[in-house]
This record gives C-alpha cells, structure tokens and sequence, in this order.
C-alpha cells in the first residue's frame, strides 16, 4: 500500500509546498485512496495550479464537467486529469475541483493549459451556463440552435413528467 | 336542323364519355398492379441515420439477413432518387427539422418507415428534454417497426408489410 | 452538402447530417480548390440528455439508457459506470463475474472493431469489405448472444457482477469460432490490407503527429497509431486484466493505415485475452446478492476503462440517496471531436471520408 502510494504521496507534496493547504479538497484526507489524487483551487488560482499539474506530467483532459449544489449557492467544476506520456504517472487520475457562486459563474479557460479541455468546457458552458473566460468559442455545440430554456443539467430545471 | 345536330353531338359525347369510363376502368386496375409491382420491390432508402438502430440497419443489409432478398436495396446517399425513408431511431429537437426537409426533398410517391421505440414514441428516452416522442408528430409514417434496437428480422417483416400496402395503395393518374 | 457561403477563393459548405457517409453529424467546411482550409464541427443530433436523466433514475435503471449511446460496444461503455457504481454502493463483484465481464468487454469490442471495418469498406467503396466483416461479425453477435440474450443490447453488467452465468458448452463454441476468425483475418489482411486500392486511398492520409494526439486529448486506437503505448487495462488494470497477458499493438505511422491495422491486431489480443480467461475462469456465482433499495454512499467515484474507440470516463456524484446527484459520462468519440477538425485542415476533401471513419467517430456516442 505504500509503496503503490508513494508517487500520489510525492504529487501532492510537490503541490503543497507551492500553493499550500489550500490545494487540499475539503473533506477528502490527502491522497490515500491508491490511484487518485483530488486537488482544489479557487478560480483565481486555478491557471496557476494547472500550470504546475501539467508540469508533474499530466498532459490530458479526459473529463470536465460541472456539478449544481443549489443547496450551498455554488457550482463545482471538475477537471480530471490523466497522463498517457509518463510511465510513472499512467495510473493514476488527478481531479481539480474548483467551485463558483452561482449567481456568477465565470472561471478563466484551461485551454491555454490542455488544449483538450476545449470542447469539454464548451459542453460545459452550454449544460450548465458556466462562462469560460478566454474560450476559443464560447457557443453552443450540442443543444439545438432554438434552445431558449435555462441550461439543462442545472438542478432547477426539470423533467418533463418528472 | 341546330337541335338535332347538337342533340347528336350530346349523344355522342355520352358515348364517348361511356366508353372513356369503360376503358379506363378496364385498364385501371392492370396499370395500378403494374405501376404498383414496379415500386414494389425497387425500394430505394434514403441514408440517413438518426440513432443507434442503424447498427440494426446495417446488420440487416449484411449478408445474413440480406434485404436485397426482399426488394429493398441499398441505403443510398442521394435522396432525390430514393422513395423510402427509413428513420432509424432517435429523432432529437435539433434533428427534428432537417427530418422534414429530407422528407419534403423526397420525390413523390415516398414511404416513411417508423424504426426502433425512439421513432415511434421516444422509446427509453421519453422523458429526455431532447427527444422528439415520435415521428409521426413531424412527418406522415407508414409502417411503424418496435424493438429497441428492433431485430433483423422485425425490419424484415416491418419492410413486407410496406410492400404489402404498396401493393394496395392507388396509382394517381 | 450545401454551400453555405462563398467568400473570396474559399468556399464554405455544409457536410450532412444527411451524407453518403455514416453517422449523423455535420461538418462545416471551407475548401480552397478541394483543400479543406477550416473545419467547424456541428455534432449534436443525437443528443438525448443521458446526464440528465440518469438523475432522475436508480442506479439499477441506468443500466439501459446508459450502454445506447454505443450500441456496438455497449458492455464496454457500460464497463466504467458499473466500475465506479460499486465503489460507491460498496460491493464487491465475485472473481468469476469479473471473468465474465472480460469476456464480454473483448467480445464487443471485436463486434465492433468489425463493424468499424466494414463501414470503412464502404467509405472507400470496396464492397467486399463491408460484406464480409459483416457476415463475420455475426457469428460473434451469436457468441455474446448465447451469454447476453440478445443480439447488441445486453444490459448484462450490473453493479455486483453479472446479470447471469455464461451458458454450458460456451467455451467450445467460442474455441471453434476463434479458430475460423484467425485464418479469416489473414485473409483479411491479404485482400484488404495489402489491397492498392485500400493503401493508395489510407496510406500517409490523416497523419497524426505524437505530440498532437497527445495534446489533443485522443486516447484508445487512435493514440496507440501514434505511437504511444497507452492502454488503461495496462496502465491501471481493472476487474482482472493483470492476470492476463496481451499486448498491446502500437504503431508509429499515425496515419489512417496505421489506425486501421491497430484495431485489426486488437482484435487478435482480444482472442487472446478471452482464451485466458475461459482457462482462468474457476466456478462460482456470478453476482453479489443485494437486497432493498440500493443506495450510493455520500461522496464521489470516478473510473476508467478501455473501450473499443478509446478511455470511457464516468464520474458519479451521490448524495446518499437512491439516485445518482450528478453523472458525468466522458466518452472517447467526444475527444476525438477536436482531432477530427485538426486532422482533416490541410488534407483533400475526397480524403474526408476516410479520416473522418478512420477516427471510428461514433455520433451518438458524442453526443449522448
Ligand atoms: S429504439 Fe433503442 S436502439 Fe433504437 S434508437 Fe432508440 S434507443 Fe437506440
């Protein structure tokens, strides 16, 4: 266990020391589960703390997406990272959270960092209306062109029949 | 001398009018059956596929099931030389439109065949905010195929039930 | 296709969603001669809302909807939501039933590595190659329908292991059936692979840098064909993949030719992999046994796995209640969304057909 722990453990060392406890997610205790590594920032640190990920060696976006809590006035978003090019690292999936008021939700863009968060941060954008600052094209890519509804993975919006 | 001739060409007309309806409808009912087999069995399908159900599709041109056997040949990219659209599944609010279009650039006589749960009534995605709940609601459809995706064989018998209305259906003149 | 606008030499014209091709997706393209200078992809045509309505279904009514989006591969798409359903219901799949899951996987995958080939017979117009991968195909639409029960939709994993036992008499059908596909694929490769028709058209087409593909975000075949020997059943085995011995075919080339020849030699991994473990499998039940109403525990999971067109990604969101609070399914043929317009800007627009299927881009899969 330890053994197969230590490159998360070394990751989230080399992290800490540059941006301090603050890279911590709330309630998670460190990078124990194997193979898994969740990191926080906030959405004025966030270029700062993808530089310094994709530097370790993550060098893909395999997934961003958004979570709605309306129940705490905030939009979480979550960028999991991966790493195809580096032998030591292959294993392992790193999520960088970051959260947004939901009365304004604008967060600077990734792309600059991984050019494959492009159209994931757009489907973003269209699900849930999170605007991405600095977007290549901030439109829509896969709700129809008449869509004229609030974004629809937003917790208020519902089923029809549901 | 005026009243007789005209009552003659009167006459005549009915005559002519008579026989006109005497052979037209002798001839009715062999050319509907001719113009009727040649549709019949020369079924063009457009290529357009709107969901998962053309993997089905697709299975159902290969050589096991073969819908060459049945007349209905090949999916084919130019709609304006086919007469069938088969809408193979899902058909969402972004598709919806350009389902109409195809439709109408269609050449006369068409057929519309209703493929898969999605076509016919939105299927598992019912309650999705995306999904048209069935084709029909857009375009007039034929021959409604269920199965989720629908069986080889269900699209066979799906396509000899189109034939058989075909052969009934009456030729406009 | 359509023009859409003509604006000095270029051209801009609209691909689809009605096209010769397969699939339903559009492409907006602007050619100078017949140079594509500029690609815009307009996907969304098959957009069901899956995220959404996972929400509003238990993590056992998922099952259905969430393996359509790739009807071909569907226990491989259904493969990392079960994965990460587990860990936060907390079973425990019984190692027999994760066997099963392996055979299953690499029998879709095979179904639809075949399939791929086929359609890609008729985007070059070789019409042989679209029937005989098809009429082959079936024979192992036959095996996995002898375990699943029906021909492409199986709903077969569930969280805790398998919905039911692999029939008697499956080992020496499938034996049987490996034996006749390993003389066919040779002949594959003798009329199509070496076919001039098939390298003049694939060869050096659609060439994908290593750096690029890397950057980009492809993952799966695509990436192997760049050279980068990247496999999530390698690199973070799941279910029971590290008993099992395969490889995995790279190629350097990265071009369309390359693409193709990967997922013919997986599908001689695949095989392989599906032989061990028949051999491996001991007997034992097939699933957990869950009672009540099952719950996700508070928290979050993410899993991977290797699909046929590349790394599938479900992060579950619970919030202690019987459904799912947030679904985020990350699928390969969306990443690939972004290589497609970087492949095809500089290349022939008779080329298109073939870079774009030579991606194996999947529509629904895309869109979900
Ligand atoms: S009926 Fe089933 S297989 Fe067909 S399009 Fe709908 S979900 Fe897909």
């Amino acid at each position: 266990m330890s053994e197969s722990n230590s490159v998360e453990k070394r990751i989230l060392e080399s992290l800490k020391s540059k941006f301090g406890e603050s890279i911590l997610e709330d309630g998670w205790e460190g990078a124990l589960a194997p193979k898994r590594i969740k990191t926080f920032a906030s959405r004025e640190k966030i270029v700062e703390v993808a530089q310094a990920i994709k530097e370790l060696g993550f060098d893909q976006v395999i997934s961003q997406g958004g979570t709605d809590y309306p129940k705490d006035d905030i939009f979480k978003v979550n960028y999991h990272l991966i790493a195809v090019d580096n032998e030591e690292l292959k294993p392992i999936i790193l999520s960088l959270a970051t959260k947004l008021p939901r009365n304004d939700p604008k967060m600077s863009t990734l792309t600059n960092v991984w050019r494959s968060a492009e159209f994931h941060e757009q489907e973003t954008f269209e699900n849930f209306g999170i605007f991405f600052e600095g977007h290549p094209r901030m439109e829509r890519l896969l709700l129809p062109e008449d869509w004229d509804d609030i974004p629809p993975l937003r917790k208020e919006f519902t089923l029809p029949g549901r | 001398m005026v009243s007789s001739g005209s009552a003659i060409s009167v006459f005549a007309g009915k005559v002519n009018d008579l026989l006109g309806t005497i052979v037209e409808q002798s001839v009715k009912e062999p050319i509907r059956y001719i113009v009727n087999w040649g549709r019949l069995y020369a079924l063009w399908p457009v290529h357009l596929e709107t969901a998962c159900c053309s993997v089905e599709f697709g299975a159902a041109s290969g050589p096991r099931f073969d819908l060459e056997r049945f007349g209905m040949l090949e999916a084919f990219g130019s709609l304006r030389q086919c007469d069938l659209l088969v809408v193979q599944g899902t058909v969402t609010r972004k598709m919806a439109p350009r389902l109409q279009w195809v439709y109408e650039q269609m050449p006369e006589p068409k057929w519309v065949i209703a493929m898969g749960a999605c076509a016919i009534s939105g299927g598992l995605y019912i309650d999705s905010y995306n999904v048209i709940q069935g084709i029909d609601k857009i375009i007039p459809t034929d021959v409604f195929i269920p199965g989720c995706p629908p069986r080889p064989e269900t699209l066979i018998q799906g396509i000899i039930e189109l034939q058989n209305k075909i052969r009934r259906s009456r030729v406009r003149s | 296709m359509e023009v859409v606008e003509r604006q000095g030499d270029y051209l801009t014209m609209s691909v689809g969603p009605q096209h010769p091709g397969s699939g339903h997706m559009r492409l907006i393209v602007t050619v100078d001669g017949d140079i594509i200078v500029k690609v815009k992809p307009d996907p969304g045509y098959v957009h069901r809302g899956a995220e959404k309505m996972c929400e509003v279904r238990t993590y056992i009514q998922n099952i259905p909807h969430l393996e359509r989006p790739v009807i071909i591969d569907s226990c491989g798409i259904l493969f990392a939501y079960v994965l990460a359903a587990e860990e936060l219901i907390g079973v425990q799949p019984p190692p027999r039933a994760q066997y099963i899951r392996i055979i299953m996987a690499e029998l879709n995958r095979i179904i639809s590595h075949m399939y791929w080939l086929s359609i890609y017979g008729i985007f070059m117009g070789h019409s042989t190659m679209f029937m005989w991968p098809m009429g082959d195909r079936e024979l192992f639409i036959d095996l996995a329908a002898s375990i699943g029960g029906t021909r492409v939709t199986f709903s077969y994993f569930i969280p805790g292991g398998v919905r039911n036992d692999i029939p008697p008499g499956f080992k020496e059908k499938a034996l049987k059936t490996f034996d006749y596909f390993v003389k066919r694929l040779k002949e594959y490769e003798k009329i199509y692979f070496n076919n001039p028709l098939v390298l003049k058209r694939t060869q050096g087409v659609g060439v994908f840098k290593r750096e690029d593909a890397i950057s980009l975000g492809v993952t799966g075949p695509n990436l192997r064909a760049s050279g980068v020997a990247s496999d999530t059943r390698k690199d973070e085995p799941y279910s029971m993949y590290d008993t099992i011995d395969f490889d995995i075919p790279t190629y350097r080339e990265g071009d369309s030719y390359s693409r193709a020849w990967v997922r013919l030699e997986e599908m001689r991994e695949s095989m392989k992999i599906i032989r061990q473990a028949i051999d491996k499998m001991e007997a034992g039940p097939v699933k957990q046994p869950m009672r009540g109403q099952i719950k996700g525990k508070v928290g979050e999971a993410f899993a991977r796995t290797e699909a046929a067109r590349g790394t599938m990604f479900y992060h579950i969101v619970s919030d202690g209640g019987k459904f799912p609070y947030r679904v985020k399914i990350s699928v390969p043929s969306f990443r690939n969304l972004i290589a497609m317009s970087h492949l095809l800007e500089g290349n022939r627009l008779a080329d298109m057909p073939v870079i774009y299927w030579g991606l194996d881009y999947w529509p629904v899969e895309a869109d979900r």
